[in-house]
């Protein structure tokens, strides 16, 4: 049966003489429509009584590719993969209740990276909200400190519109998920059907330029600049600036490092990038900014684990900070020259007013300015030792980039894997390097990598995951199985909770409290009980020779189980509450 | 420092839980917070009391124009502003008293508004520190109750807070 068919419901109003006739369709069927028009492709999700409606109406079009995820947290993780890739919003759909508070990991974790997602719940018919009814859950409430907005649709007549303006709010200004609460009564009740092209908000107004005084005036602050670095985060590769920053740079020559959330808006390959910053950054990234004295940051937030102590904080710096939300500037570190926009724009404008400007960066002070970076990158912080007899995870993510010739999509879990990741691969393009930054949840890895899998069916995506947090959501091997998803699970299995271990050992004088991860499932079985193919590497001779075969196999999705050296600790690192100089280094 | 906040927004259900929601999880503090429908029935009208440094206050009226459902606010403290608050009080008033508590009722353009044989309900308008300051002289007396409007508030002059 044609799915439109059924879709158009005719009603006819009889009244005297006169004959109306009118559209309608049911909230369900809308929901649909609403999706497709706005090209949605992909909605990860999971079914449930409350969203039964809206399954039926699903099941009768082929608009919308529905992803059967095996838990809602990995709907979400799956969306949001999806869309740190792609740089669309990330599309869920699950039941009211359990399905709904399943969700709230997933949409913490997009809240925190500032990752556009629309997420749709189900709720119990209008009637019964608040009796405590069956699968009944506030997910309006639940949601509300994690989410830029949400809504409950009460009447049908306000779905269309309702949706509309939350994927308007998930994906503009600063980006974030957006939760809509459908009853089940209103994807059964019918209304007109009308998907507004455009929407406008009279109390949500994103800025779209920034102020080109303060351009002007960071621009010529630059060009003061003795020991200028430039600091950049997730909101260059969020406001698709990465061409921007890199043209920028290129023009100052200054040195340039990224967060964890930013890596890949800068070619990590290239002589001016410094590597990653913070907590376990670089020695020459923390010491350049230590020791700066123009900072650059732009779409970054200046995060506790990337400033360290904020009283220690760039103590010489003027500090230039560009961001599209308001609330980010001036939140954690004061700044000198605030500049509200759109990362691209201002940059693009910042290139302009310094392409016009008489005036050249210092060359001289520059000089010495990297002679003394060189020096700090001379100490070679992210040295290990490569002859050691067990298999270092160092190695495995060196091995794992050339492996992949540095192109694939990387996606990761939480925890020292996740660091040795973000040091040893080097992203030389934004949208590739995908990971929960700000929320840190580990379970994230695999169900985003899925999700990174369907946006680019013909590329290598890899999976850095360890023997922790794989187990966390490790049902979706099924979903892949399912889907014949072709992922590369990279597992760094050392048998600890490595970070937490690590951190036992530095802090808490190893006393490993919960941290040793006993009983562990046969990886390798595990994967082939799913379909899939397992692999276990105990030489560190065989980790490049395993790769290769495993990416070779271009169909088939490969869990490789890395035994890595247990006692490996992630550098350089700074401990909690220390100053970014103050650094502990192998 | 005391700042009062004037915020108008969408008259949507949840919108109140928002704000509240944004003080207890940014640990911000709330002295007082009221919250009505305008003359355009569209629009709520909060006023809120809260304290903090100039940071803090900074963050607080950004992370509010943050809220999708906050259409415009207002730091009161902007420009010259008038406050009032509203205040009922009950209290016990019985033999000598009674004359006491109508005097200094007076004295600060109180007015009783309701009467019994043992109680006195009086209406007091004015700036927070009035009231406090009311409540402070007429603690002599047995107060039963007190019940405050909290702080509302609007600019002097020609500013004005509106779409």
């Amino acid at each position: 049966m044609c799915p439109n068919m059924r879709a158009f419901f005719l009603v006819f109003c009889v009244a005297g003489t006169r004959e109306i006739k009118q559209v309608e369709l049911t909230g369900a069927d809308i929901f649909v429509r609403c999706l497709a028009e706005q090209g949605v492709e992909h909605l990860f999700g999971y079914p449930g009584g409350a969203v039964l409606p809206i399954y039926d109406a699903l099941y009768q079009q082929d608009k919308v590719q529905h992803v059967l995820v095996r838990h809602e947290q990995a709907a979400t993780h799956a969306a949001d993969g999806y869309a740190r890739s792609t740089g669309k919003p990330g599309v869920v759909l699950v039941t009211s209740g359990p399905g709904a508070t399943n969700a709230v990991t997933g949409i913490a974790t997009a809240y925190m990276d500032s990752i556009p997602l629309v997420v749709f719940t189900g709720q119990v018919p209008t009637a019964l909200i608040g009796n405590d009814a069956f699968q009944e859950v506030d997910s309006v409430g639940i949601t509300r400190p994690c989410v830029k907005h949400n809504f409950l649709v009460k009447d049908v007549k306000d779905l269309a519109t309702t949706i509309k303006k939350a994927f308007y709010v998930a994906t503009t200004g600063r980006p974030g998920p957006v939760v809509v609460d459908i009853p089940k009564d209103v994807s059964v009740a019918r209304a007109e059907y009308h998907y507004p092209k455009r929407i406008t908000m009279r109390s949500y107004n994103p800025v779209s330029k920034g102020h080109p005084r303060q351009i002007k005036k960071a621009v010529d602050l630059m060009l003061t600049a003795k020991r200028p670095i430039i600091y950049t985060g997730g909101g260059v590769i969020l406001s698709n600036a990465s061409r921007a920053l890199t043209e920028l740079t290129r023009l100052l020559e200054f040195p340039i490092t990224n967060t964890l959330m930013g890596l890949g808006a800068y070619p990590a390959t290239d002589r001016q990038f410094l590597g990653m910053l913070g907590m376990h950054g670089t020695y020459e990234a923390n010491m350049g900014m230590h020791n700066c004295d123009v900072l650059i940051a732009i779409g970054a937030r200046f995060d506790d684990r990337v400033t360290g102590n904020v009283e220690k904080f760039c103590p010489t710096a003027k500090i230039i900070h560009v961001d599209i939300d308001p609330a980010s500037i001036s939140k954690n570190v004061k700044v000198d020259v605030p500049i509200v926009g759109p990362v691209d724009q201002v940059l693009k404008e910042m290139i302009k007013v310094f392409k016009e400007s008489e005036a050249k960066p210092d060359a001289a002070a520059l000089k010495a300015w990297w002679k003394q970076i060189e020096e700090w990158r001379g100490m070679d912080c992210l040295k290990y030792d490569r002859d050691s007899e067990r298999i270092k995870p160092q190695h495995v993510l060196e091995t794992l980039y050339k492996v992949t010739k540095g192109d694939a999509f990387v996606t990761s879990d939480v925890g020292q894997h996740q660091m040795w990741a973000a040091q040893f691969y080097k992203f030389d393009k934004p949208n590739r390097w995908i990971n929960s930054g700000g929320l840190g949840t580990m379970g994230f890895g695999l169900p985003a990598a899925m999700g990174v899998q369907f946006a680019h069916p013909g590329e290598q995506v890899a999976c850095v995951t360890g023997e922790g947090s794989i187990q966390m959501c490790i049902q979706e091997l099924s979903t892949c199985r399912q889907y014949g998803l072709p992922l590369k699970i990279i597992n760094l299995n050392n048998g600890y909770l490595g970070m937490v271990r690590q951190w036992q050992q530095f802090f808490y004088d190893g006393r490993y409290a919960m941290s040793y991860m006993e009983s562990l499932p046969d990886f390798v079985k595990l994967a082939e009980a799913y379909g899939h193919v397992g692999m276990q590497i105990t030489r560190p001779e065989d980790v490049e020779p395993a790769l290769k075969k495993a990416f070779k196999m271009k169909d088939k999705l490969v869990f490789m189980d890395f035994l890595t050296d247990p006692a490996e600790n992630v550098y350089p690192m700074i401990p909690a509450g220390a100053g970014q100089n103050e650094m502990i280094l192998v | 420092m005391r700042h009062i906040i004037s915020i108008l927004m969408e008259n949507e259900a949840g919108a109140l839980s928002r704000v509240a929601g944004l003080f207890s999880a940014r640990g911000y503090n709330i002295e007082s917070l009221t919250v009505a429908p305008t003359e355009d029935e569209s629009l709520s009208r909060m006023t809120l009391v809260t304290n903090g440094t100039d940071e803090v206050i900074e963050q607080i009226t950004k992370q509010l124009n943050k809220l999708i459902d906050v259409v415009k606010l207002m730091d009161m403290h902007e420009g010259p502003h008038i406050e009032r608050e509203m205040m009922l009080i009950k209290v016990r008033a019985m033999g000598p008293a009674r004359e006491e508590v109508k005097r200094l009722s007076d004295i600060f353009r109180g007015r009783i508004i309701d009467v019994t044989e043992t109680m006195f309900t009086i209406e007091v308008t004015g700036t927070s520190s009035k009231l406090d300051a009311f409540v402070e002289a007429i603690a002599e007396a047995d107060i039963i109750e007190v019940v405050r409007s909290g702080v509302t508030g609007i600019a002097r002059g020609e500013k004005a807070l509106r779409v």
